[in-house]
């Protein structure tokens, strides 16, 4: 209340007054320590976003690793200690480092842009959920360099990963790594759902959200329900491994299942918390592509929150081998296939919006068509890994590997990769090469389901998976083969895609604002976007801000340009509240991160790094929360 | 009953065999397996008419306009009677999503009822997997009559044989694709599978949950036999080891009961009695060493005692020093235990 | 794009009360994924009981005064507890310090007594499961209230300083409050789970 410099509002400057002053306010500090201390969320989005890709590319050459050793049989590329790692390594790194994050980062970017505000909701822990998500992926690679990655297996089954059967530290470092991912995804959760809930623009009701931003707000929510286990189980695990609890051991009371139990109740769940963007993704481009409004709106956000619902009720079908009771067992077949009902609605609602649109072919759209090609193929093989009979016959078998690629790769990374080339304009301000982007989308598409579709084959024919060789007299090694070399189709797509995005960044034509003619509101603003993202904060009066207001914006003024000021709405009708503050950049994330990391990889090597390691972390909680008495502590 | 052949014929030419002998979902060898193939091509065939209907509605639904537009082209605007035609449609299409769904559940639930029906008295067969090798053991009403073997399961044709799955250290999974679907091996916990084999042959089996360093080398054969033959074969397995039959063989058998080797296998009628690896009593009667990895021959044998972990590279089996005389004499002992 | 003004937001207040602050909801998102942590503990520990022969086994049952006597504290606290987040809705400074003050202690007490809580549970963690799993079960409930009395007393030093008497401050104290109430509630379900009769 003292101290604070003049109260100037927007309404009393011009407009080139008010970009100064707010981009004066919000900017990122040059250097080193400002970089360190920013908590932008488009650079700490970016930086997400770039940092999920580099994981990707060492993911994609583990993936060619393990298809060497493959490719004849009695390979000898790798040994089988070796190809242990790099198969776990690849599945951990895949889900835990690039799909989920990949798919928190761009919601990240995106999210606080498509509701029309300047920052996302806790924008510090935004920052240290970054630093954190760095620290895992650290933690994991650097064991793997030192020979001390997992071999375990991406869902690390007791007692396999076990005090008796795993010595070292090779699951425990594979166990926390997964505590730090998971960490860094709550807190991205919680802050998307709070940003969508009180942070939309004027006038974006429910009913006007766009569908990214719904797909984001019901994966959150997944994501708070769902990864609780996963912490519940890998913290046992870790207690069973390193101060001689017994959750998982049968001969003290314990028992393995529950294991599989904890880990499916998240990971089934998991498939859709990557999934599900990607619908979003697919249902904010399609509008663009094909030049109309998409159809069945709420039929699209009721099937989002219903697969969101479902998704709890499926994990039992990852353990149909492992002798459970018949009727348990049915009930799962049945929860199993009745999610491709809302998976169907989506289809269809997609499908009648292309009905009645114009076709427009660049690049994103060819990724919706290839994600319709091979995400439909994907949930058919779903549907018949759902059946427990025809389970006992496909379960761990490389048809189950066929499948959750074509669901994952088709399903997930086909939209991001359209996502990409369509916001990428935003984000960098230059387009990506449309000539190059046809290349990349028909090596991919053409490589992913040449390199895929025999696996289903393979599978059947009863080659399991997980194994590093397998014998020359098995009929499996002709298609092994044509595997191995179809994967070096799509990997020269990969490349050229990230070749494309590199160059783009330094030589791409300059994209201008809008380049799409999108109807959303993270294309109102500058192409990038300046650090406050709006200068005056529009207001929303229906699904499809700029194609109904083609002319002119209607915005809201009156926010003060001296602090970091954004617009709190209601949650239904987002009626305007407050005009509440935003925090600064600040270097307490970073410090909290790094204890935290101190904390977590201590306790890998003694149980005492838990009660020494939480005193610098306390002391960071106590630095981060302790107000500066800047304007944005004004009430 | 033309249709279920029709739909295992489809997928018959898929079913490539190997003379490790076969190891193919869709090359059934036993009423389980057959149940679970037709299963498997009703399934492909529902599913992919579904899909290739989807992919059709969508090429059509870009073709019908001609002309591709442009970014800049101004958004269409919306027919609001003809989006209300549209959502008949789509409901329609969500309703044949629900009935196919629900079809193939029932057809699911029907099979899953099929397979547990078997008639008459099963064989009872212990299966206890190890990293990374089967212990098999033979029971029967009498006590004395039961019989340890490893890594190959002897059965007759035409009667039901039912496995007790156990695991001795870590997860294991039991699959013969050809005859049966699989089944989790758990430490802890009980399980059991029931399957016929309806021909005589030789039927490769797999482990099939990721078991550690040498899941890989976790083979075993299935052997279906006529019931006579079976019969005899058991009655051998229940004798002792042979005596040798020269000396060499007798050499053998006195490195393999003096040196480290008795310390983890059993040889019945020798002082070997370890119980911490396979029983080897009548080793050389099986199909192949060290869990599928190699066929059994004399020189097999002494090139995985010679050098085990070279062979199978972290197996529990360690490299037991031998002179050269000594691997030569314990090799041919073992080939004589047939 | 041209921009058309036609709201002007300056009127509204600098900091939302209530369901107008994004900590409020921050918290109480916190809440929900931290109860879905008990929750599944919970039913880790119901799994694990469900498959044992006898409960609770190789150990005698847990001694019973110093789980009622934390639970009498915790729900003694509510009252106070209560009267904090009522006079930081008031915004009434002098109450809301002498508050915090008892709280605090009130905070702390439970604690002392849940380090006599564990030896009282008669078994080790590495005895077997079930001593396993109740050791997590409160290690979990204890690790939050460690956090929350953390945050009462450094709200508690706050309100002393010249940062005290501001309305994102009172904010802070009502959500530590309604926080509180959530520790307490979630130690309901597992005092039941340690302590209640065997035919539960």
């Amino acid at each position: 209340m003292t101290g604070i410099p003049h109260d100037l509002r927007d309404t009393e400057v011009d407009r080139d007054t008010v970009e100064r002053r707010l981009a004066e306010t919000w900017r990122t500090r040059r250097g080193f320590w400002g970089a360190i201390a920013t908590v932008d969320h488009k650079i700490i989005g970016r930086r997400y976003i770039v940092t999920a890709f580099v994981f990707l590319l060492l993911g994609g050459v583990l993936g060619l690793l393990m298809r060497w050793q493959l490719a004849t049989p009695e390979g000898r590329a790798l040994g089988p200690d070796l190809y242990n790692q790099v198969f776990t390594m690849h599945g951990a790194n895949m889900m835990f480092l690039f799909a989920v994050p990949v798919m928190e980062a761009m919601a990240v970017y995106l999210v606080p842009l498509m509701v029309g505000t300047r920052n996302i909701a806790f924008p510090r822990l935004n920052a240290f959920s970054y630093w954190i998500y760095l620290a895992g992926g650290l933690l994991l690679w650097v064991a793997f360099a030192l020979d001390m990655g997992p071999d375990i297996g991406w869902f690390g089954y007791v007692p396999l990963s076990g005090p008796q059967y795993a010595p070292g530290k090779r699951a425990d470092i594979w166990a926390q790594m997964i505590t730090f991912t998971e960490i860094a995804a709550l807190a991205v959760a919680v802050e998307i759902v709070v940003t969508v809930f009180k942070q939309r623009a004027p006038g974006m009701t429910l009913d006007r959200i766009p569908l990214f931003v719904w797909a984001m707000l019901v994966t959150s929510f997944i994501v708070m329900l769902a990864m609780p286990a996963i912490m519940v189980g890998s913290t046992s695990l870790i207690l069973d491994r390193l101060v001689g609890t017994h959750f998982f051991n049968p001969a003290e009371g314990g028992d393995v299942l529950l294991w599989q139990h904890l880990f499916w109740f998240f990971g089934h769940p998991e498939v859709y918390i990557i999934f599900l963007p990607a619908t979003g993704m697919i249902s904010s481009m399609l509008p663009a592509f094909v030049r109309r409004p998409v159809f069945g709106y709420l039929a699209l956000v009721l099937s989002m929150v219903t697969i969101g619902i479902l998704s709890f009720g499926l994990w039992v079908h990852h353990m149909f081998t492992t002798g459970l009771p018949r009727l348990g067992e049915s009930f799962f077949t049945a929860s199993s296939m009745a999610i491709a009902v809302p998976a169907g609605v989506q289809i269809f609602c997609w499908i009648a919006t292309l009905w009645d649109g114009r076709p427009v072919f660049r690049t994103p759209f060819l990724f919706i068509l290839a994600f319709f090609f091979t995400f439909v193929l994907g949930g058919m093989t779903g549907v018949m890994v759902a059946s427990v009979p025809l389970d006992t016959q496909v379960h761990d078998t490389y048809f189950v590997v066929a499948h959750f690629h074509y669901v994952l790769i088709g399903g997930a990374v086909f939209p991001l990769l359209g996502a990409v080339y369509y916001w990428y304009p935003k984000i960098v301000g230059r387009m990506m090469s449309e000539r190059l982007g046809r290349w990349v989308a028909g090596l991919i598409f053409v490589g992913f389901n040449l390199a895929f579709f025999p696996m289903h084959i393979l599978g059947l024919q009863g080659m399991p998976r997980r194994v590093y060789t397998y014998q020359a007299d098995l009929p499996w090694g002709p298609l092994n083969m044509f595997v191995s070399l179809s994967s070096l189709m799509l990997a020269a797509g990969f490349l050229l895609f990230f070749i494309d995005a590199v160059r783009s960044a330094r030589s791409g034509p300059p994209a201008g604002d809008n380049p799409w003619d999108s109807p959303s509101l993270e294309w109102a603003t500058t192409s990038p976007p300046p650090p406050y993202n709006f200068a005056r904060i529009p207001v929303v009066t229906g699904p499809s801000p700029l194609w109904e207001n083609r002319d002119e914006l209607p915005v809201a003024s009156g926010l003060r340009l001296d602090r970091r000021e954004i617009v709190i709405t209601s949650v239904a009708d987002a009626v305007p509240e407050a005009r509440e503050s935003s925090p600064r950049d600040s270097l307490w994330p970073f410090w909290a991160a790094l204890t935290t990391s101190v904390l977590l990889i201590g306790s890998i090597f003694s149980p005492w790094a838990v009660v020494w390691g939480s005193i610098p972390v306390a002391i960071a909680l106590i630095g981060w929360f302790w107000p500066k008495g800047t304007p944005e502590d004004e009430a | 009953m033309r249709l279920r052949h029709l739909i295992v014929s489809v997928l018959l030419p898929l079913a490539a065999g190997g003379c490790a002998g076969s190891q193919s979902a869709l090359d059934p060898q036993g009423p389980n397996a057959a149940s679970l193939a037709w299963l498997i091509g009703a399934f492909t065939i529902v599913c992919g008419i579904v899909w290739l209907l989807v992919m059709i509605v969508v090429g059509v639904a870009l073709l019908r306009r001609r002309g591709a537009a442009e970014p800049a082209d101004t958004p269409l605007a919306e027919d609001p009677g003809r989006e209300r035609r549209k959502g008949a449609v789509v409901l329609a299409a969500v309703l044949a999503t629900v009935v196919i769904v629900t079809g193939l559940t029932v057809i699911s639930y029907l099979a899953t009822h099929s397979l547990t029906a078997a008639s008459g008295e099963p064989l009872v067969v212990r299966l206890r997997g190890y990293q990374w090798w089967w212990e098999v053991t033979y029971t029967s009403p009498s006590p004395d009559r039961f019989v340890t073997s490893a890594n190959e399961i002897r059965v007759p044709v035409g009667r039901p044989v039912r496995l007790e799955l156990s695991a001795a250290d870590v997860i294991h999974s039991f699959w013969v694709p050809s005859l049966a679907g699989k089944q989790d091996l758990i430490p802890g916990r009980d399980n059991q599978l029931t399957f016929t084999a309806e021909r005589p042959g030789i039927y490769r089996a797999q482990c099939a949950e990721f078991c550690g360093v040498q899941h890989a080398r976790m083979a075993l054969v299935v052997v279906a036999l006529p019931p006579d033959e079976f019969a005899a074969w058991l009655d051998g397995q229940l004798r002792d080891a042979a005596t040798p039959a020269n000396e060499e063989e007798a050499a053998g058998r006195e490195v393999a009961s003096g040196k480290a080797c008795a310390a983890c296998h059993t040889i019945r009628g020798t002082p070997a009695a370890g119980t911490l690896g396979p029983d080897l009593t009548h080793v050389a009667s099986r199909q192949t060493i060290a869990a599928g990895t190699l066929p059994t021959t004399r020189g097999s044998l002494a090139a995985w005692i010679a050098d085990p972990q070279g062979v199978k590279p972290g197996n529990k089996m360690p490299m037991v020093p031998l002179s050269a005389d000594e691997l030569r004499a314990v090799s041919a002992y073992m080939a004589s235990l047939k | 794009m041209r921009e058309r003004v036609c709201a002007d937001l300056s009127g509204l207040p600098l900091h939302g009360k209530g369901t107008a602050s994004p900590t409020f909801w921050g918290t109480l998102v916190f809440m929900l994924l931290e109860g879905s942590g008990f929750a599944l503990m919970i039913a880790v520990y119901l799994y694990l009981r469900s498959l044992a022969p006898a409960w609770p086994f190789g150990a005698p049952p847990p001694d019973l005064w110093p789980g009622i006597l934390v639970t009498v504290l915790l729900l003694a606290s509510l009252v106070p507890n209560y009267c904090v987040k009522r006079w930081a809705g008031h915004e009434d400074l002098r109450k809301v310090r002498i508050g915090l003050v008892i709280m605090s202690v009130l905070g702390i007490a439970p604690l002392i007594v849940r380090g006599f809580e564990f030896a009282a549970l008669n078994v080790s963690w590495d005895s077997n499961a079930y001593g396993s799993v109740i050791w997590m079960l409160l290690a979990l409930h204890t690790t939050h209230l460690i956090t929350d009395v953390g945050d009462t007393l450094v709200l508690c030093a706050l309100m002393f300083t010249r940062h005290g008497p501001n309305r994102r401050r009172f904010g802070d104290v009502e959500d530590n409050a309604m926080y509180w109430v959530f520790v307490v509630l979630t130690w309901l379900p597992i005092y039941v789970c340690l302590y209640g009769p065997s035919w539960l």
